[in-house]
């Protein structure tokens, strides 16, 4: 209850505090500078060009102070000791080639850059192209949209009951095991079996983004002038020749945006090889391997930070790809 | 002509049955938890849920009474007891290992020299000799029993009271709501700034908040730990609220920014002639018109907050008062793998509210993902 109202206060002092500063200051400029009397050209011109600052204000502070500044910080982190007492130049940097572990999750991460958003992606074309031809279309997008709400704990309990272990001749309670020894197979322990478990575990992001990548690419299908279709339809394409030479052609930017969010999705991928194997057996990721690094036994701040500017890095391709798109459409 | 129609039909057939093999596929993994969360603790541990309505087979074996059970029956020394316990029903069973169904309910077998063993559909034994009985450890008798289906909602009560998902059920909702109000105020101001008033740097601000879009926000935890323990904000609330609405902005920003662009340029310039000053105009106008884009935010944010495991383990502290549903669950993976109903329950519990805002806000859901992402292309 105690913690009821403390939500409820904060929600209120935030909203508060919001509605206070914007309403406030807008005041206070327009007092200093009234739009009428003598001058009130001028004041109104002078007001114009302190006004977007006053709106923009908070929301640059916190941008500011929780994503330029923290990358600022770890830029120079990775370049100091464990503790940040000592500069040590590129010494993380050299280390991090240098080790076994971090190998392995550059090794992974590029693993699960390749699959999952091409995965995602063909799954979600062909969601897309299925579920836009029936009726019930509606009702499967849902369905297969849904695994987008569930985080990606929850995920991983849910196939923790699909990959579930029990010794040959035990009634298999996984879902998997259960099909393998039906099927006359020995039950495997997934998650463990290298190097297979990696993509066990991709299967599971897979499973999330896919309906992601179907909703955005049935909106791009849906747009596609009908003139197109009906013109290759008469020229006697089939339907495998429209989809795949009329249709995909024509939504390859959209295609190029969802692979490009989903591999954002990926590099960061954290959660998932967090609670399924927690990065053993050769699974681990970068994202876990700096959590390690952060926050696990003696931290190492120095080597920590050198992992995420790695990850900065990886990312930063996709930012100015992104940027240089934007930057188009506002032209 | 007819051909061809009946081509068509096979089409629509195959598409149909194709979406609904998909459709089957992407739901079984989240059907499976919802089922086993209602089923009994011994049923789960011992079948798969997709056997839960059937009756479950088990198989197990039980061990005879010793000498000191044995009573004298006219001729005979005799032990007697039941194999089956609660609701199992016998469908079979045996003696070795080896073989541990070879006899049907009611048959009777000689196990050594003179010693007869029967045992009855009720799960009842009589084990006989003529001579008086040696053994220290009972005949083992290996049985097949079923066990009709049998559902409950007990997990639900026992995780909701004894298992603290109800404390982690009230924190993860008070992360989220102010999470979730808090930047979009933030950045509905921020955005319309961007989107209608003319000042020199605002493409540039722009493009840094499509760049912000994508940093990974493993970057921020080390040094924004430091900064709130410098500035004492230490690890808490009031911590994960002001971090969550730091990386919610950049998205929230360029969502509403992108909607706002698109609204009508003459309702604008005619308030304005009007003589409305920016924050009429703001809170009149321009708030009631982006509805649909705060809403669609609205959701993002909730979702991804409700979801996240990373920020709070990082921002709030560990111990079992502190932690939100998804730590513990990842608690539960940890140490009580075992526990499958408790860990059913306790995801279902979990994936619940984020399921519901979900289909109830699909149509919202759906438009920002299209602003955000075609748009962005």
């Amino acid at each position: 209850m105690e913690l009821f109202w403390l939500a409820i206060s904060t929600i209120a002092i935030g909203v508060f505090g919001c509605v206070a500063w914007f309403w406030g200051s807008n005041m206070v400029l327009d007092t200093i500078y009234p739009p009428k009397g003598p001058n009130a050209g001028d004041n109104i011109r002078k007001a114009n060009q302190i006004r977007p600052w006053l709106f923009l204000g908070p929301a640059i502070l916190f941008l500011t102070m929780y994503l330029v500044y923290p990358v600022i910080d770890s830029l120079w982190r990775s370049l100091h000791n464990s503790t940040g007492s000592r500069f040590v130049g590129v010494d993380n940097y050299t280390w991090l080639l240098g080790d076994g572990k971090f190998r392995e999750s550059m090794r992974n991460n590029m693993l699960w850059l390749l699959v999952v958003p091409a995965l995602s992606t063909l799954f979600g074309l062909i969601a897309a192209q299925l579920t836009d031809r029936i009726r019930w279309g509606n009702i499967g997008k849902s369905l297969i949209f849904m695994p987008m709400a569930i985080s990606f704990v929850g995920a991983g309990v849910i196939w923790k009951f699909i990959y579930e272990f029990r010794a040959e001749g035990e009634t298999q309670i996984g879902l998997l095991n259960w099909i393998v020894t039906r099927l006359g197979g020995d039950p495997q322990i997934w998650l463990t079996l290298i190097p297979w478990n990696n993509f066990f575990l991709m299967i599971v992001l897979v499973w999330i983004q896919t309906g992601f990548a179907m909703v955005i690419l049935s909106a791009a299908l849906r747009g596609i002038p009908e003139e197109t279709i009906e013109a290759a339809i008469l020229d006697g394409a089939s339907p495998l020749q429209v989809f795949m030479k009329i249709k995909v052609p024509q939504i390859m930017g959209t295609i190029a945006v969802v692979w490009t969010t989903i591999t954002i999705v990926v590099l960061k991928v954290f959660d998932i090889v967090f609670v399924m194997t927690n990065g053993q057996w050769g699974t681990q990721v970068l994202a876990n391997l700096m959590y390690d690094w952060m926050f696990r036994g003696s931290p190492d701040y120095g080597r920590g930070s050198a992992i995420a500017i790695v990850l900065m890095i990886l990312v930063t391709p996709i930012m100015v790809w992104n940027i240089r798109n934007a930057r188009k459409e506002v032209r | 002509m007819d051909g061809m129609a009946g081509q068509k039909s096979t089409l629509v057939w195959v598409v149909n049955i194709c979406a609904f093999l998909l459709v089957l596929l992407w739901t079984i993994p989240t059907l499976g938890l919802f089922v086993s969360s209602f089923r009994d603790r011994d049923q789960i541990a011992n079948s798969g849920w997709w056997q839960s309505f059937s009756a479950a087979e088990q198989t197990g074996f039980v061990r005879t009474g010793t000498d000191d059970d044995a009573v004298q029956d006219g001729g005979l020394y005799v032990i007697e007891g039941n194999v089956t316990e609660g609701d199992q029903t016998l469908v079979a069973w045996g003696t070795g290992a080896r073989d541990p169904a070879r006899f049907q309910p009611g048959d009777t077998t000689e196990i050594e020299d003179g010693w007869q063993l029967t045992v009855d559909a009720d799960g009842s034994y009589r084990l006989t000799s003529p001579e008086p009985f040696e053994m220290r450890r009972g005949e083992r008798i290996f049985t097949t029993t079923e066990v009709p289906p049998k559902f409950t909602t007990g997990n639900y009560q026992r995780v909701l009271t004894a298992e603290g998902l109800g404390r982690a059920f009230m924190n993860t909702l008070t992360v989220t709501i102010p999470a979730t109000v808090i930047p979009i105020l933030i950045a509905a101001f921020a955005a319309y700034a961007l989107a209608w008033m003319e000042f020199p740097g605002r493409a540039i601000l722009t493009a840094a908040v499509v760049g912000l879009l994508v940093v990974p926000l493993q970057v921020s935890l080390i040094p924004l730990l430091r900064l709130h323990n410098e500035i004492g904000i230490g690890k808490g609330y009031l911590g994960i609220w002001l971090a969550h609405t730091g990386f919610g902005l950049p998205l929230a920003v360029y969502l509403l920014r992108n909607y706002m662009v698109g609204l009508p340029r003459e309702v604008i310039e005619s308030a304005r002639v009007d003589g409305a000053t920016e924050f009429q105009i703001f809170r009149r106008i321009i708030l009631p018109l982006s509805f649909p884009a705060l809403a669609s935010f609205a959701i993002f944010q909730f979702l991804w907050v409700w979801n996240d495991l990373l920020v709070a383990t990082v921002f709030l502290g560990n111990t079992r008062e502190q932690l939100v549903m998804t730590g513990v669950l990842r608690e539960l993976m940890g140490s009580k793998g075992g526990e499958w109903e408790i860990l059913a329950t306790s995801a279902f519990i979990s994936i619940a509210v984020p399921l519901i805002v979900f289909f109830a806000m699909q149509k919202y859901l759906v438009r920002g993902l299209l602003a955000g992402s075609v748009k962005g292309g």
